[in-house]
């Protein structure tokens, strides 16, 4: 604690900071300065990029064919009376509808169901589910995230629990083309992921929808989890209030104006929260599905990239400033001007 | 008594100096300062005795309090009623004859600081030799023991937990966490919301058990440290903690003090003993303090020392200030700081010493002075803290918003609550119904805002304060590291004492700086002198062979050197050896009045050749010393000083010279006078001093021309920066020698007005002296001062210097250190009345402003040159000027000054300047220093700086930062390692400063742009995938991932927009983080329990998320990009252009003329107007 004031003069180790290119700061170090050629390159190279990109996603969006069709009022006879007519079991829920292929489709077709004002999302919504017992058998127990789904009346564990399982889409669809029926392959429309790793093989469905409150679809005790794939797809839970899930696929293609009837079963519903619910039927490009959005965005700024590198290159050219000199420093342009 | 001591020793030798000596330091009107001051400082400034205010260096840095309190702690208390409390027997009567002291005012001049009064309230009685009854009074007196560790076992955990969350934003991480604790809010996961505090909090708690651990160890070290106790008559060793105040302790040289003590006798007759500080102030010369004649006397008489009873100030900070009282056989001595040596100082060239112990363990004053620095606010500080309360309104804001619409949505859905899925008013699933999750309109609506909250929090960036702590750790490191901030001379390194002001330093408007020992060495260095009206300049560095043969002396067949040579003017080395011519002995008397007129003490110093000594003159004053050296080198070596005597080797001839009287320096005599018995039996007194005053004392009759030439040569030297001290003699015959000595005797012995009569003494016996000659003494400028504030200066920052020398002498130091330049125009205010203060304040704006005019009408291009102006004020008119209406005038004016001069100002002052400035604009100000003279100061400004002299004690710094690491790690790395421009072109275009001044690297505008660019990148980082993925079969995983990425990547993009020198280490941060960040993304999503098992896989293979990353991050950024080269082509600052200049080389090609420009304080459109 008390420094030896007699011997500093001798043998005192000298605490001059040794020498390092990095404690004195001197490393090489890498200083890009914004250079007109440096910018304009930049810009340029940054329109090359992405007017193509935009070019290619708009080809790609028009060149996706889609049909849409919107059923949830057409299925339902009085407009008056949406709920009521849904909730009662007892009512014959068929739907005919009929959808013409605007152009030729290549196989693979995709079937999807659409949901609009539906948040999947939904903080309470999302995490009202359990991943362990969907998987392991012992845990199926471990139902407290799934509350107020989590046990029957009589505490008995529910599987799969919680309000995502629950809700589950049970409207079906039946495809018919000039009288044939156009099979819609349902096998392997979950993730493979999925299958293998998330939804067990010796888990089956027990004490669903059993209570009070039905929600959505009901699940065949019979059939083990990990080949429930309507049921992975539901719960692989959008990201956004509008969205489709992958119903099944067609392996035929599909010519132009070809009609095809739908025989749909309209279960679900979506009334009582005024969401919409469609049919599409729709192929598939690198980009997704049928969106321009990627396309303009590209283009604009692609374009305001070339539009800037216009601008700067002839500020250079017609108001140049040479770099580095120093009579532009501020307290030098007050005397030189 | 004072008679019976006088046999003992030889004729003519009554005791030396030490009465007067002691009273001096605090008697009133001895201090320099105060004399000449009045009411707003005179009570405060008591004890900054010529002592105080001359200590070359220190470095313990009070607190902000301590200041304040140790120099309150001493003044007087006005009209205080004592109620008179019975000591004992013997002291029935001592507090019952207050003394109303008014410090204020002449009226004082009549009383001696021997009767000082102290409160009865709050004394300390200390019987000496009793610690039993000592201890038993109404105070609990602290033991010896000493504590720097702040906990204990049981402690611990309470008081860590407690000082941790004394940081904002550990509170903030706490309501965080606890939010996310209630069930009804739980965003995260609960555990995982917890866990990043509670490990932060676990490392920090670890950091400090350690920490503590080693204080424990270090107490319990010097806890049991021995010290030689006197114990029924006999000394024992004991342990520290074991002392207690009360008992008497002898101590023996070399040894560390075990607690502040007051001196009853030491191994010297006169009671002398020599200590050295440098653990407490830093400084490295010796201390003289006395023990009382009184009790000196008696103390060799082991049981003779009990029975006296000593009443002393409660325990303060104020090293330099002690107050107490003596009872000894019935009558009151006064014991002052030269009577109490401390804990902490290491005894020096005196065998022992004997005291008692009047402050132990924490209540002594190393100990209450063992308190950290205050703590600054840096301005980006105050800044974030202003703009994080903007942030938190919007918060506040956006909450609102979303629980009013929730609110809302609530009342649309009323009617179908009951079912909702997720908002079931009534739960099915029982047989019984009721309420589930559902707790009425007003609680949802309030969980709604916490819960938003939690969702938002990330708005406040509350990890910045921890970040920007990190970036401050860093930037110290490498300032620490710096090895051009190495001095090799004291071997020490910078040191950063505050870390969280790191940043201000590139803000500086104002800088204040002290003189001795900041711009100046302290090194006093001879120079020249004038003797006999002859100016001997011719001085000749001795080279290194002469410096072998240079003067020396034998001693017992040891070579006693001088430890410092002085330049020799050969002339007057020749003359020295003629002592018998006339002129001989005019430079005789010359010679031995520098060794002898002066209270240095030498030492010798022990060298690798042992057969060589050197000879160290320590002393109080560096100019005495340098007087000294100056005599040895001339053959007037002073080589040995005891009790009554002094030896001083003449041209290798040993004479002995008996000192008979001292009287010391004081501000109203300015000179100091020694009565000495020379070795051929006369009586002679040797005065040193002031110009001012000598001249009046001299006889200017015997020899006219002398004085005058004598005159002229000191007018050159101080124009010549040099410190200048005028010698004279008189021989004293027998009937006046016995007139001082009886007068002499009776002065120091009195009770009443010692200090005054003393000074009657003095001046009787200093007058018609002979004029010996004079000595010019450079104080020498630090290396570099002209070029650093040249340097300052161009870079737009005003320097003021406080010092508290001579007009004159601060005029040729500003001049030689080119503060002061012949282009500027002087102001000089030196009054003795508010009103003359006043006029010409009024007088100088008045100046300033046809100055102005003039140079606007004239030529504004170069009026900034010409027409500088430098104020030069001292002390006196500061009093009438400083918290007075006319602080506002000084203000003005002193802001348009390039240079401010103050002189004679007294530490207080130094402190009330820098309130002037700092109270009055946003500057930042910057005060350095070297000496507790300067503590108030450098605790004022924003910024401070002390130059530590030497390394004392080794203040255990609380280092109160913990490693946070989930702060983002680019930033801090960016912010520790980027610099914008290398130190060379820093260095060549210190206007660059100015930028920082101006504030342009961050300001309000900045802030606001940056609002609106990250406002836009977010807009882009959410609809670009908003409206990628609508109606897609996305999950909430996936996208989830697609969000997080392009933030990570947007954020770093950013950061790397702003680097502008790129290390392999920047690389490794930037992009290591994105990368990083993918992994962990990765992982992850590999875990099957979680919902998002395979997620990014699963997207990861689509093209359009790519497309969409891209997208995001490009166009988040052209904005950004395109206004930054915009503002860079058009209107770029001096940093950009130094950047660019830097880079390609143009740096030197430049016109110098234009480079020195200083920037010019005129507003920018008038000076383009006139140009």
């Amino acid at each position: 604690m008390i420094p030896d004031g007699s011997s500093q003069a001798s043998n005192k180790i000298s605490k001059k900071p040794t020498y390092s290119r990095f404690t004195q700061q001197d490393l090489p170090a890498w200083k890009p300065i914004l250079t007109p050629a440096l910018v304009i390159a930049t810009l340029v190279c940054l329109a090359i990029i992405f007017i193509p990109i935009g070019l290619f996603s708009l080809s790609a969006s028009k060149n996706v064919v889609e049909v849409v069709d919107r059923y949830d009022d057409a299925c339902i006879p009085s407009p008056n009376q949406k709920v009521g007519y849904i909730k009662d079991p007892a009512t014959n829920k068929t739907c005919i509808r009929s959808i013409t292929i605007p152009k030729k489709m290549r196989k693979p077709i995709y079937v999807y169901y659409q949901l609009d004002n539906f948040y999947q999302n939904h903080r309470r919504y999302v995490k009202s589910r359990s991943d362990r017992q969907l998987w392991n058998p012992k845990a199926e127990s471990r139902t407290t995230q799934c509350d107020p789904e989590g046990q029957t009346g009589d505490g008995k564990p529910i599987v799969p629990c919680g309000l995502v399982a629950w809700s589950l889409f049970n409207d079906t669809y039946m495809l018919s083309k000039n009288d044939a029926a156009l099979p819609i392959n349902k096998k392997d429309i979950a993730w493979r992921s999925d299958r293998i790793h998330k939804f067990g093989e010796n888990i089956y469905p027990k004490n669903f929808q059993n209570g009070t409150l039905i929600g959505g679809g009901k699940l065949d005790e019979s059939i083990p989890m990990n080949q429930q794939e309507d049921l992975m797809v539901w719960m692989r839970t959008a990201a956004l209030p509008t969205f489709r899930k992958l119903y099944g696929k067609i392996e035929t293609d599909l010519e132009a104006n070809e009609k095809i009837t739908v025989t749909i079963q309209n279960n679900y519903n979506t009334y009582s929260f005024h969401g919409k619910k469609k049919l599409v039927v729709s192929t598939a490009t690198w980009i997704g599905g049928k969106n321009d959005f990627i396309g303009r965005m590209y283009m604009a700024v692609g374009g305001t990239s070339l539009v800037f590198a216009i601008i700067f290159s002839l500020l250079y050219v017609f108001k140049p400033r040479p770099l580095g000199n120093p009579s532009y420093l501020s307290w030098n342009k007050n005397n030189t001007i | 008594m004072m008679k019976g001591s006088q046999q003992q020793w030889p004729l003519l030798v009554p005791p030396p100096r030490t009465p007067g000596k002691e009273e001096l330091p605090i008697d009133i009107d001895s201090s320099i300062p105060v004399s000449s001051m009045s009411k707003p400082y005179s009570d405060s400034q008591i004890e900054m005795s010529g002592d105080f205010v001359r200590n070359p260096s220190s470095h313990s840095i009070q607190s902000k309090s301590s200041s304040t309190h140790s120099i309150k702690g001493v003044s007087f208390r006005e009209g205080h009623d004592l109620n008179p409390v019975s000591y004992g027997s013997r002291g029935a009567s001592l507090g019952s004859n207050p003394v109303r002291y008014g410090s204020r005012g002449a009226s004082s001049g009549g009383f001696t600081s021997s009767y000082k009064e102290i409160n009865d309230e709050d004394a300390r009685l200390v019987y000496v030799n009793d610690p039993g009854r000592t201890n038993q009074q109404r105070f609990k007196f602290a033991g010896n023991s000493i504590r720097t560790s702040k906990y204990s076992i049981l402690t611990f955990l309470p008081r860590n937990l407690f000082e941790q969350f004394h940081r904002i934003a550990y509170i903030y991480f706490l309501v965080i966490a606890i939010l996310n604790q209630l069930p009804q809010l739980a965003v995260f996961g609960r555990e995982a919301s917890i866990l990043p505090l509670a490990m932060v909090l676990f490392v920090t708690a670890v950091k400090d058990a350690y920490e503590d651990y080693r204080r424990h160890r270090s107490d319990r070290i010097e806890n049991n440290r021995l010290a030689s106790v006197l114990v029924n008559g006999e000394y024992e060793d004991k342990k520290w903690k074991d002392i207690c105040v009360g008992e008497v302790i002898k101590v023996s040289g070399n040894q560390t003090l075990p607690c502040d003590m007051v001196l009853l006798s030491t191994s010297d007759a006169t009671g002398v003993a020599y200590v050295q500080t440098t653990n407490l102030d830093g400084e490295s010369n010796l201390k003289t303090r006395y023990a009382k004649q009184e009790t000196q006397m008696r103390t060799p008489v082991v049981g003779n020392i009990g029975g006296l009873l000593i009443k002393c100030e409660k325990p303060n900070r104020n090293i330099y200030g002690f107050q107490a009282n003596m009872e000894i056989d019935g009558k009151r001595i006064s014991l002052g700081p030269s009577n109490i040596i401390l804990r902490g100082c290491e005894l020096k060239n005196t065998d022992w010493v004997v005291g008692v112990a009047v402050y132990a363990g924490k209540e002594t004053k190393a100990m209450l002075n063992n308190a950290g620095a205050p703590s600054k606010r840096s301005r980006l500080e105050k800044r974030m803290n202003k703009e994080i309360i903007i942030l938190s309104i919007f918060l506040v804001a956006l909450c609102t918003v979303v629980s009013i619409c929730h609110g809302a949505w609530l009342r649309r859905h009323r009617e179908e609550l009951y079912l909702m899925q997720f908002y079931r008013k009534y739960d099915y699933s029982e047989p019984e119904v009721k309420k589930y999750e559902y707790y009425g309109w007003g609680m949802e609506i309030f969980f709604v805002f916490l819960m938003s909250v939690i969702v938002f929090q990330v708005m406040i960036p509350i990890s910045l304060y921890i970040s920007v702590e990190l970036v401050r750790i860093g930037q110290a490191y490498f300032m620490i590291r710096d090895d051009r901030m190495f001095d090799k001379s004291t071997n020490s390194r910078f040191q950063c004492r505050a870390l969280n002001i790191n940043e201000d330093l590139g803000q500086i408007k104002y800088v204040f700086s002290d003189k001795t020992g900041t711009l100046t060495e302290n090194k006093m260095e001879f120079q020249c002198a004038s003797v006999g009206g002859v100016d001997y300049d011719n001085g000749k560095d001795i080279s290194t062979e002469d410096w072998q043969t240079g003067y020396s002396v034998q001693v017992d067949g040891m070579v006693l050197r001088p430890k410092m040579t002085v330049k020799l003017d050969q002339d007057l080395l020749n003359l020295s050896k003629m002592e018998h011519t006339n002129e001989g002995k005019h430079v005789y008397d010359f010679l031995v009045a520098l060794a002898a007129c002066n209270t240095i003490v030498p030492l010798t110093v022990e060298t690798s050749d042992p057969a060589i000594k050197l000879i160290e003159y320590q002393g109080e004053s560096p100019d005495e010393q340098a007087l000294a050296y100056a005599a040895a080198s001339y053959g007037f070596m002073l080589v040995e000083r005891s009790s009554g005597h002094i030896v001083i080797d003449i041209q290798g001839k040993r004479q002995r010279f008996n000192v008979l009287g001292l009287h010391e320096f004081d501000s109203d005599r300015k000179r100091m006078s020694v009565i000495v018995g020379c070795p051929d039996q006369t009586v002679k007194v040797f005065v040193k001093g002031a110009d001012t005053t000598m001249f009046k004392v001299i006889d200017k009759s015997l020899n006219l021309n002398m004085v005058n030439a004598t005159e002229s040569h000191l007018h050159s030297y101080s124009s010549k920066g040099l410190r200048t001290l005028v010698i004279g003699m008189r021989e004293l015959s027998t009937s006046e020698f016995e007139q001082w000595q009886s007068s002499y005797e009776s002065a120091s012995t009195a009770l009443m007005g010692r200090a005054k009569l003393l000074r009657k003494v003095a001046n009787n016996v200093e007058n018609n002296l002979k004029l010996l000659g004079a000595s010019g003494i450079e104080d020498k400028l630090q290396q570099g001062v002209p070029e650093a504030i040249e340097s300052l200066r161009t870079a737009g920052i005003k320097v003021w210097v406080l010092t508290g020398d001579k007009q004159e002498t601060a005029i040729s130091i500003g001049y030689s250190s080119k503060l002061l330049t012949s282009k500027m125009t002087q102001i000089v205010i030196n009054n003795n009345s508010k009103d003359s203060c006043r006029k010409n304040l009024d007088d100088a704006l008045q100046l300033y402003k046809k100055l102005s005019n003039v140079s606007h009408s004239n030529d504004g291009g170069h009026g900034a040159g010409t027409n500088q102006l430098a104020l030069i004020i001292d002390g006196t008119s500061l009093v009438y000027i400083l918290e007075t209406e006319l602080e506002e005038k000084l203000f003005e004016l002193a802001s348009k000054c390039t240079a401010v001069l103050c002189c004679r100002v007294a530490p207080l002052q130094k402190a009330g300047i820098v309130a002037l400035i700092k109270n009055r604009t946003d500057d930042m100000t910057l005060a350095i220093g070297d000496g507790a003279n300067d503590v108030s100061m450098i605790q004022k400004a924003d910024v401070g700086i002390g130059i530590s002299g030497q390394e004392g004690r080794q203040a255990v710094m609380a280092s109160d930062f913990s490693m946070v690491i989930y702060t983002s790690l680019p930033t801090i790395v960016v912010g520790i390692l980027d610099k914008d421009l290398g130190r060379g072109t820093l260095l060549q275009y210190p206007q660059l400063y100015g930028a920082g001044q101006r504030g342009e690297s961050y300001n309000g505008k900045l802030f606001w742009v940056t609002i609106l660019d990250t406002m836009w990148q977010s807009v882009a980082a959410f609809f670009i995938p908003l409206a990628a993925y609508w109606d897609s079969t996305v999950g909430v995983s996936a996208l989830g991932d697609l969000w997080i990425l392009a933030v990570v990547i947007l954020v770093n993009i950013h950061l790397a927009m702003d680097v502008i020198r790129w290390y392999t280490i920047t690389h490794i941060a930037i992009w290591g983080s994105i990368l990083a960040t993918f992994i962990c993304v990765m992982i992850i999503d590999a875990l099957p329990f979680l919902p998002g098992y395979w997620a990014f896989f699963m997207i990861a293979k689509t093209k359009l998320f790519w497309v969409c990353l891209l997208g995001i991050v490009v166009a988040g950024m052209v904005p950004r990009f395109v206004v930054k080269v915009f503002v860079q082509h058009c209107k770029p600052n001096d940093i950009h252009i130094a950047r660019e200049a830097e880079k390609f080389g143009n740096l030197r090609e430049t016109n110098a003329e234009t480079e020195m420009n200083p920037i010019s304080d005129l507003p920018r459109s008038t000076a383009t107007a006139t140009t």
